[in-house]
């Protein structure tokens, strides 16, 4: 499988570019898209959390510091749903080709990840620079968040290639898993503290690996401190278990695929 | 030497009782599922290099997924296929255009899907520009492309590279018909550089024209794998088939297959071709008078009768016909045990080759209302020429020259 993928790499990679080309060509803003899109749904929490709930974020202080931390975690959330949402919707989306082409069909998801990291690289590029502005400095810790990104990429393929196998069979699954993803997000503290959750309950949400993984975002982003190596540790042997899971799975129904798309 | 083997292909698709228990049935050895509905039966065919085979069968018959199997794209339930060589398959051209991206970055991208490495799609571009002929739409995003100029590249980047066995369904009425003839033309280099050819069509001039061997695909099976034009001839039967319909296959003294096919109201007891001395004959020359006599059986009283009768040429395009209706005495109400001879007196304007005779009774004037009995290829006969001046083509029309100088 692995090698196919490499004698596939030029399909591969034109495709990434072709995907990341494609959302500035046909809009009047172009690249300017990358930066307005998350920092408007940054502006929308900040201004209403941060005013209305008067939330506060513990151990940074200044006035943006609700927007650093919100930002950060926004990062780490928005590779994982969207490594997910992309793997879920794949094989339906590329049906026709599937059909009537003989080619590596593991291609497809590499493309969706490699397009999602690609994005989320941009995007962290722009918060540098907003962060800058700001006033936040950053640190060498940063550079974990090249470490994790793939981590966090693997562990949501993993889970977003079982769901996409399973959507072949199941259209709801697309349907479900919007709603799954919005539990999801407002069970994990991006928007708030995860100091304000009640202890009983903390032990809990801890178990998710999404929270996890926004925290170690936090930790390197917002408090300039390198994540801790176990609990990245974990999650890589997680998203290996998920990943080696899916490839599994989709082995076995890759059969049954092209009869049912 | 084959480099295309289909050992033994079946296909069903499976209904299970609920998708989990298809989902159960991928760890699960031997679930049991709802029903199955078998597509393909044990089909089993062997391809040798550089052969052009016709698959032809009605919609529903199987063929697509045949094509799916021998492509690669889809598993068959059990069998095995066997392939030297890279398949290329043009199954629905530019699949995978994206409608945003320029010619050109498509080009590169079904290149890279078709497998091939940087070095070689880039390559390849100049080859596509040059085939595709849009210009310096090239350049510009396929959206804006008509329908004709997509086609055009897609066929363009498909054939850039030849491959070992190329699988063409339907695919070939594209564009115009300068175009056509382009991509036709290209597919017959890609066969004297060795390419073997699946030909899908239900063109039967595609096919005589392409293909060296035909199979027929009928409900899942091969029915008939042979000779083109013996095939396409057995395929028109059954598409004419409907209740009360016989179909028959006899193989002639030449080896080539004849079809009868008709309700069976009447019945042909013999064809022959007389020469003007009335002996019977198969060599007829070039402007000579012949006369075709068909002997007609009736088996049951029928409304009506129109015998009709088509020459066809070595390829099977029709050459001449005309029947009884058309000449003016069709004949009405007739009764059970009436025998009945015709004959047909023509002069031979045909040019030099062989051709072949079809024979049809019917009730109207055309055989699409009732067909009582259908022959195809009754008779075939060879034209010479002995005693006229020297001319080519399929067809004899003598000129009278006059010289002004």
């Amino acid at each position: 499988m692995l090698r196919s993928l490499w004698e596939y790499r030029f399909f591969v990679l034109t495709s990434i570019w072709n995907d990341f080309y494609m959302r500035f060509v046909r809009s009047k803003l172009g690249g300017a898209w990358l930066i307005l899109h998350p920092l408007s749904q940054v502006m929308i929490y900040a201004f209403i959390l941060s005013n209305l709930l008067a939330s506060r974020i513990p151990g940074i202080s200044g006035t943006y510091g609700y927007a650093i931390y919100l930002m950060a975690g926004l990062l780490g959330w928005n590779l994982f749903s969207e490594v997910l949402d992309r793997c879920m919707k794949v094989f339906v989306k590329n049906a026709n080709i599937i059909k009537k082409m003989s080619f590596p069909r593991i291609t497809l998801p590499i493309i969706e990840i490699g397009s999602a990291l690609l994005n989320n690289m941009m995007l962290l590029a722009v918060m540098v620079v907003i962060f800058f502005l700001l006033g936040h400095g950053i640190d060498w810790s940063i550079l974990s968040v090249l470490l994790m990104a793939p981590v966090v990429a693997l562990l949501a393929a993993g889970i977003g290639i079982t769901l996409g196998v399973l959507n072949v069979f199941i259209r709801d699954v697309e349907q479900v898993m919007p709603i799954v993803l919005q539990l999801l997000f407002w069970f994990t503290p991006i928007v708030y503290p995860a100091g304000g959750i009640p202890e009983q309950y903390l032990a809990w949400l801890r178990l998710s690996p999404v929270f996890q993984i926004v925290t170690a975002y936090h930790e390197a982003i917002v408090y300039h401190r390198f994540p801790s190596f176990s609990a990245l540790a974990v999650l890589f042997v997680l998203a290996l278990a998920a990943c080696a899971f899916s490839l599994f799975l989709f082995r076995r129904a890759n059969a049954d695929m092209v009869d049912v798309l | 030497m084959s480099v295309l083997r289909a050992e033994g292909i079946s296909k069903s698709f499976r209904a299970h009782r609920s998708e989990w228990h298809r989902i159960l049935s991928w760890f699960l050895p031997a679930r049991r599922f709802r029903h199955e509905k078998q597509i393909l039966h044990d089909i089993d065919f062997q391809v040798g290099a550089g052969e052009a085979v016709g698959i032809v069968g009605q919609n529903g018959a199987g063929k697509s997924t045949l094509l799916k199997i021998l492509a690669g794209t889809m598993q068959p339930t059990s069998g095995k296929v066997h392939v030297d060589g890279r398949v290329a398959a043009l199954l629905e051209l530019g699949m995978g255009f994206n409608p945003d991206m320029t010619g050109r970055a498509n080009a590169l991208n079904t290149a890279g899907l078709m497998g091939f490495s940087r070095a070689q799609a880039e390559a390849a571009i100049p080859g596509i520009e040059d085939f595709a002929e849009i210009g310096d739409y090239f350049d510009q995003p396929i959206r804006i492309y008509s329908s004709g100029m997509q086609v055009r590249l897609a066929f363009a980047v498909a054939t850039a590279f030849r491959p070992e066995i190329l699988i063409v369904d339907e695919a070939l009425s594209v564009g115009d018909a300068y175009f056509q003839h382009k991509s036709f033309d290209r597919i017959r280099q890609f066969r004297a550089a060795g390419t073997t050819l699946l030909l899908v069509s239900h063109d039967r001039a595609a096919i005589v024209s392409l293909c060296d061997r035909a199979i027929l695909i009928d409900k899942g099976t091969i029915r008939m794998d042979g000779h083109p034009e013996s095939v396409l001839d057995l395929y028109n039967a059954i598409i004419a088939e409907k209740e009360g319909y016989m179909v028959s296959q006899t193989v002639g003294e030449d080896g080539r297959a004849r079809t009868t096919s008709g309700t069976g109201e009447a019945a042909i007891d013999k064809v022959v071709l007389l020469d003007d001395a009335g002996a019977e004959t198969d060599i007829l020359k070039v402007g000579a008078q012949v006369t075709l006599r068909v002997d007609v059986r009736l088996l049951r009283p029928v409304p009506g009768l129109v015998v009709g009768y088509m020459i066809k040429d070595r390829l099977g395009q029709p050459v001449f016909g005309t029947n009884t209706y058309h000449l003016g005495k069709p004949l009405k109400a007739l009764e059970a045990g009436e025998k009945l001879s015709f004959r047909f007196t023509f002069d031979v304007n045909l040019g030099e080759g062989s051709y072949s005779l079809a024979v049809a009774l019917h009730e109207g004037d055309t055989h699409l209302g009732r067909n009582y009995c259908w022959q195809d290829l009754a008779l075939t006969f060879t034209v010479v020429n002995t005693d006229q001046s020297r001319f080519v083509g399929i067809s004899w029309a003598p000129p009278e020259l006059e010289l002004v100088r």
